[in-house]
């Protein structure tokens, strides 16, 4: 049977999804990126092996999220794709009359507007990022309560405090000074929920159309608080998809089945897994604006290269990127 | 005197032209970089707009070069950009420069002021003889621009990758050395043929996007992160409100690159009746006529906290929604990263690509990227 890998790699987790030719999630890996977006890649493609029945083929892979390109170079992707796209198509899927894709992850939120199927609109959080999964987790350390049960404990808020939500350091310290008025932790958890709703809709929503449908997903929607403070905001019903946490993987394994249909993918196999993928970087010496330059090589042979404002590294193919940063260090210009 | 300016796009090749006519000395700041940009991060205000950070740190390498005296553009507008040569002036004095600085108010400011000022810069010429400079300089610039007009509305098409940036690049060179008006015109002739002379693929479907927003991220690829030459590559056709002369030549009736300011006040009326200073009423103006026109979609920049702009982007979804017309706003600072950049113009060109297609087969829903 043919399977189709998605891997979205992201600030906080990295996540792989096969999918079957109808579009049915078959397995799914959901980790920590730890920092380390190859061996995140490594580990998680050692697990979905183990996890695959051996009847499974994969005919196409798609990557998305910050680490895309890394990725995609990695697990030798037949398409990379913005996060944005990639969540849109796995919402559309999913629940296709979807008109509202509220989207929070580890370090960025996003909003997305579907009509008919196609996105007409989208906006990402530029200068912050209070309210994202990151905050959230921090949050939890801080009070010593497992992320899991973050949500339940918002839902048995009676009475929620007003926590001030445009900052998320003033956020905590508001939170600091109601622990230390004496309010109970479930009101402030529910209240902080809904400051971080507060903040995304001023952030995102502003001047938009939000309607019904409206699906919620990413890291985020786990939190039964978040949802309840969107539905109390928004006053419409929130739908969170069954696996809302692997959307954007999703999204790219659908990309992948409708980029490769009958042709060959360029998946290196699970192999890929343990080879030693070195990165480096270092700076061009091709202009004043000393571009920091990142290389991945494997025994010495350049793969890909990025990192430069003129786009001179970014090039198509490993024979090519090799060449370049070979004759870079001839030259001695490194 | 050795004077100097600040970089915005091809503003150094113009000023250039007009100091070797008046016949003063002048120095052309280093290209700007990242250090230029640390360098004006560092003694401009926080809060104050990248425009003013970028061109501190551009007079602030020209005076390390050896240049004396700073021409800087004034304004009388509600937008900050009018006393930013006085704040440079201070700011650059107490960093411990001396310097003289000659700031080029606008006409509306005061016609003897700007005489004068033109006088200063130009020693010993009468006044006609300065008319017909800036004349001469302003036709000169004006080819620049029309060169620069053609390459954004035709990269998308280039059959081989670079190629329409290597051919602009030869065309500017071949315009650099005409003086006198004919061998402007002939020049202008030659680089023409060399941007025509780019193979091309005209049947490609390319998207078409309006460009808006504040002139001195619009025109200083520096700080845009050569976003045109981004978005060409991707296959997008471009067209942009405002060039180099639309900035310098102040017109209210006749269109200069294309739109006139008039033009451009009436289109935007239902939305915004007034002017409110820097490119706001453009902005907005420019996005109806490109709904209008039937372009796939419109980008907005501007620097972080530009008032002006803030009052287009606030309008921009209400026109977005009367016309059908998707935009995208990106604030720019010295904050901003370029991948953050580049996820939302992937995002953006797929979200045209595809409202196009939606277009053009009808509504079924289509998975593509």
């Amino acid at each position: 049977m043919r399977g189709f890998l998605g891997v979205d790699v992201g600030s906080v987790s990295t996540n792989l999804v096969v999918i079957d030719e109808y579009g049915s999630v078959i397995s799914l890996i959901y980790r920590r990126t730890q920092g380390q977006p190859i061996s995140a890649v490594q580990q998680g493609l050692k697990e979905l092996q183990k996890d695959l029945t051996p009847d499974i083929k994969i005919a196409g892979v798609g990557t998305t999220g910050s680490a895309r390109y890394l990725s995609g170079v990695i697990v030798g992707a037949d398409i990379v794709k913005n996060e944005i796209t990639a969540h849109a198509i796995a919402a559309s899927h999913v629940a296709p009359q979807v008109r509202t894709v509220l989207e929070i992850g580890g370090q960025d939120s996003k909003i997305i507007l579907l009509r008919d199927g196609i996105v007409v609109d989208f906006a990402m959080n530029t200068v912050c990022a209070a309210g994202t999964g990151s905050f959230l987790d921090h949050q939890a350390a801080r009070l010593g309560i497992p992320i899991e049960e973050f949500g339940s404990y918002a839902l048995n808020a009676t009475v929620p405090c007003q926590i001030a939500g445009r900052c998320s350091v003033f956020a905590e310290s508001d939170m600091i000074h109601k622990q230390q008025m004496g309010y109970r932790m479930e009101d402030i958890i529910y209240g902080l929920c809904q400051a971080l709703v507060r903040n995304y809709l001023n952030n995102l929503a502003k001047g938009k159309d939000l309607s019904s449908p409206i699906v919620f997903q990413g890291g985020v929607a786990a939190n039964a608080g978040m949802k309840r403070a969107f539905e109390e905001a928004l006053q419409m019903e929130i739908v969170i998809p069954e696996h809302y946490h692997v959307m954007g993987a999703i999204g790219a394994a659908l990309l992948a089945k409708g980029t490769v249909r009958n042709g060959e993918t360029r998946f290196k196999g699970f192999s890929v897994s343990s080879i030693d993928y070195r990165t480096r970087s270092f700076h061009c010496k091709g202009c004043e604006n000393n571009c920091e330059i990142v290389k991945i090589q494997v025994d010495g042979k350049t793969l890909a290269c990025w990192g430069g404002r003129c786009g001179k590294w970014e090039v198509q193919n490993p024979e090519e990127a090799d060449l370049l940063v070979q004759a870079s260090t001839t030259s001695s210009v490194m | 005197m050795r004077a100097t300016f600040p970089h915005m796009g091809k503003l150094d090749m113009v000023m250039s032209d007009l100091f070797d006519r008046t016949g003063i000395g002048y120095i052309v700041p280093p290209r700007t970089t990242t250090k230029t940009l640390q360098l004006g991060v560092r003694y401009a205000p926080e809060f104050a707009c990248l425009p003013l950070k970028v061109t501190i740190g551009n007079f602030i390498e020209a005076l390390e070069a050896g240049a004396d005296t700073l021409l800087m553009a004034g304004g009388v507008g509600p937008c900050r950009f009018g006393y930013y040569a006085q704040i440079q002036e201070c700011v650059i004095k107490e960093a411990g420069y001396d310097f003289d600085m000659i700031i080029l108010e606008p006409p509306g400011a005061g016609y003897r002021l700007f005489i004068n000022t033109l006088k200063k810069l130009a020693p010993g010429k009468s006044i006609l003889e300065i008319w017909q400079i800036i004349k001469i300089g302003f036709g000169k610039a004006r080819v620049l621009d029309e060169l620069e007009k053609y390459a954004l509305k035709y990269r998308a098409y280039e059959v081989k990758r670079g190629d329409t940036t290597k051919a602009y690049k030869r065309a500017l060179e071949i315009m650099r050395p005409a003086i006198t008006a004919d061998e402007i015109a002939q020049a202008r002739e030659e680089a023409f043929l060399v941007l025509e002379a780019v193979e091309k693929d005209m049947q490609r479907p390319c998207l078409k996007m309006g460009i808006i927003g504040e002139f001195y991220v619009l025109l200083e690829p520096f700080v845009n992160f050569d976003i045109e030459e981004y978005l060409g590559n991707m296959g997008v056709s471009l067209e942009r409100s405002v060039y180099l002369t639309d900035w310098i030549g102040p017109s209210k009736e006749n269109p200069i690159m294309g739109i006139s300011d008039k033009e451009v006040a009436q289109a935007a009326k239902p939305y915004l009746n007034h002017f409110v200073g820097g490119e706001g009423l453009p902005s907005v103006g420019h996005t109806v006529i490109y709904a209008k026109e039937g372009f796939d979609g419109v980008l907005h920049l501007f620097p972080f906290t530009c008032m002006p702009d803030i009052i287009a982007k606030s309008i921009l979804p209400q026109i977005s929604r009367d016309f059908d017309l998707p935009t995208l706003s990106l604030v720019i600072d010295e904050q901003t990263g370029k991948a953050g950049v580049i996820t939302r113009l992937e995002a953006f060109i797929d979200l045209l690509a595809n409202k196009r297609k939606q277009k053009e087969f009808g509504k079924s829903p289509v998975l593509v990227g």
